[in-house]
């Protein structure tokens, strides 16, 4: 935790690091000054990289065996189950790994959101963060089309499809995305290729995003910025990783009851039938972590306000550091921000679970008001309930909570005469 | 806090009066107990014997399984006939290979190295023979309904005559638990219709489950050494777990005390 530059102790070191300052970078990263009151929902950061590499490393493996081909890719998913040795291992981890890394990306998006982490000065951490999710999206939505089951298929077709919404070029863009005139063999290439670079490109923006974290530091529960870093700080290495590596464990176990003991819960049963363009689904339904958003889609009427729906979605998190208008980081300090918080969860899991239904009747209703009430949660109470909300007294610093002084416990009691 | 309560309470009632409505929807499908489910769950042997036997006199006239070789029939984890047996399955089939040196095509029987003889040279074969129905793949079966071995477990079983007022065209029959409830599948399943070779008494019931069984295999060829390398996998973790926490614990002490 030392403020002075690093000195390699060996001359080899110290030539070395002259010339390419690894070992600078080592010991910033080892002494990095992490606030000491953080919680577990911060361990998910740690928990999204270990899911990225084994995401990277297990389709690595699959794309040794994979063959990206209409007519042979369904039977070389069947051959690596099958005959490739512990290829039912590899798949499985693949597939399921895909939910872990989204039901992980959105407790770490969700964490951010409580604890107001999108604020000045981390805004750049959160927007590439934004784009990380983005592409994880795209990557996933890709990676289901490749085993070229009834799911992949016809998911292909409905979402690209929806380009065709846009006037004018629609049309063009859809058949340039399809390289033909339908969602077949160049459409399964290309996705391959594009499947294959994405998690690349995400691992680029993760460097990015933990590089831009480390200029202003942690965000805690408590939300104030470290006063003095002795006391208020632990080195990342061993307090945080030992932390993380705990944490990290929780999450394995379960990741490995789903790999071992239901594999293919998360997925659709239809994605076992080969893809026939003659015969559509009963229900089309797309992952499960997109079905907040393929709510949000269906739920207004017209198809280009829909699409523009479902990505102002997505975008309008983007802008959150400038919707939420509170100079209060942490919701803890938030009476009004935290009911509007749990009501938003709430929302979105409401969306989710419209979304995986057929969209008629009352789960149509649902889905509109759960819609509207989206948008009206990031545009209007959040700009607003920063200039009307009275909110409870900071403590002095970080440290000060961790003690369990005085003063925090007055400001609990002033929580509870609010409500 | 009161007023979170009172909306989570709201919606939760509104969920579950959703899940009520589509509850209502589906058929109660019709449950055994199958041995390979659970922590431990292990095929049984002589049941997907005995399947495998049904699936061969019964099933694969119409359905192919183009992704199960013979060899799978004695590998550990499956029916695990002997080396013997299964080359002498193998044997009794016939397979079309070539072209040998003077370029001629030849049949020749089947080798424990193929894959299962379908029993029609392509789809459209198929459906030309079974009234333009194609009867689906059995490799990948079991995992590709919904409701899995539950649901075709009840599908050979779920036969009945049509309800008064329903009317069934030519080479349809009524199914209680096919989607829509119009198959045409004929009921492939009557008591005896198999000669098992143990003492088992080939019921209707007894048949499903084994050939049902043997379709879960024929899926999931690997399911056993899943559940033994989960249960391995998630006592180390735990464990490990554990370990980690008092190393946690006994780190972070030095912090605590120090404040």
């Amino acid at each position: 935790m030392s403020d002075h530059e690093y000195v390699p102790k060996s001359k080899f070191g110290k030539w070395f690091n002259d010339r390419l300052p690894l070992l600078t970078l080592a010991s910033h990263l080892t002494d990095y000054p992490t606030p000491k009151n953080l919680n577990y929902w911060w361990t998910f950061g740690g928990i999204l990289t270990f899911c990225l590499i084994t995401q990277i490393v297990t389709g690595l493996t699959l794309a040794m065996h994979y063959i990206a081909h209409a007519d042979l890719a369904f039977e070389s998913v069947e051959h690596i189950m099958r005959d490739v040795n512990y290829g039912w291992l590899i798949r499985y981890i693949h597939a399921n790994g895909s939910s872990m890394f989204f039901l992980a990306v959105y407790i770490h998006i969700f964490r951010s959101l409580f604890y107001g982490s999108y604020k000045s000065p981390r805004e750049i951490i959160w927007i590439i963060g934004i784009i990380i999710y983005l592409l994880m999206m795209a990557a996933a939505f890709m990676g289901y089309v490749l085993p070229w089951g009834q799911m992949s298929f016809w998911g292909a077709t409905v979402i690209t499809s929806l380009f065709s919404a846009i006037p004018f070029i629609g049309e063009g863009i859809v058949n340039w995305l399809w390289g033909g005139y339908s969602v077949d063999n160049p459409t399964l290439t290309r996705f391959f290729t594009l499947h294959y670079l994405l998690p690349f490109l995400i691992l680029g923006l993760v460097v990015l995003h933990i590089w831009a974290l480390h200029i202003p530091g942690n965000n805690n529960p408590v939300g104030i910025d470290v006063k003095k870093p002795s006391k208020d700080t632990v080195p990342f290495h061993p307090y945080i990783v030992i932390k993380d590596v705990f944490a990290l464990l929780m999450f394995m176990i379960v990741f490995a009851f789903f790999i071992f003991y239901s594999p293919n819960i998360l997925g659709h049963a239809d994605n076992y039938i080969e893809a026939n363009p003659m015969v559509t689904p009963v229900h089309i339904v797309p992952e499960w972590y997109l079905l907040p958003f393929y709510a949000i889609l269906r739920s207004v009427p017209d198809k280009l306000m829909g699409v523009i729906a479902m990505l102002s979605a997505i975008l309008i998190l983007a802008a959150l550091p400038w919707l939420d208008t509170s100079k209060i980081r942490s919701a803890v300090f938030r009476p009004l921000y935290k009911q509007f918080y749990w009501i938003l969860v709430v929302d979105v899991l409401i969306l989710g679970y419209v979304g995986a239904m057929p969209a008629e009747g009352l789960y149509l209703l649902i889905a509109r008001v759960a819609t509207a009430y989206y948008f009206i949660h990031f545009l209007i109470i959040l700009p607003v309930l920063g200039f009307k909300e009275k909110t409870i007294p900071l403590p002095l610093s970080i440290t000060e909570p961790v003690l369990g002084d005085a003063p925090i416990a007055s400001a609990v009691k002033k929580k509870e005469s609010l409500n | 806090m009161k007023n979170i309560f009172k909306i989570t309470y709201l919606i939760i009632f509104l969920l579950a009066g959703t899940f009520q409505v589509n509850a209502e929807e589906k058929v109660d499908l019709l449950k055994t107990d199958w041995s390979f489910k659970g922590l431990f769950g292990k095929f049984d042997r002589v049941s997907l014997q005995r399947g495998y036997q049904v699936y061969t006199e019964v099933c694969a006239s119409c359905h192919s399984m183009k992704y199960v070789s013979y060899r799978n029939l004695f590998e550990p984890g499956g029916p695990e006939f002997t080396e013997d047996q299964a080359k002498a399955i193998a044997a009794s089939f016939e397979v079309t290979d070539g072209p040998n040196n003077d370029g001629e095509m030849f049949i020749r029987p089947a080798k424990l190295s193929d894959k299962f003889v379908k029993p029609f040279a392509n789809v459209k074969a198929a459906q030309a023979a079974n009234g333009g129905a194609y009867p689906p793949d059995m490799s990948v079966l079991a995992k590709a309904r919904s409701g899995g071995v539950d649901y075709i477990y009840s599908l050979l079983l779920g036969y009945e005559d049509a309800p008064s007022g329903v009317t069934l065209e030519d080479g349809v029959y009524y199914n209680k638990y096919m989607y829509g409830n119009n198959i045409k599948m004929a009921e492939p399943l009557s008591d005896g219709l198999v000669e098992y070779n143990d003492d088992t008494t080939a019921s209707k019931e007894q048949m499903a489950k084994d050939v049902t069984t043997f379709l879960m295999w024929a899926a999931e060829p690997h399911l056993e050494s899943r559940h033994k390398m989960g249960f391995k996998a998630i006592l180390y973790l735990i464990i490990l777990t554990i370990l980690v926490y008092f190393s946690m614990k006994k780190i972070w002490s030095r912090i605590e005390s120090e404040v």
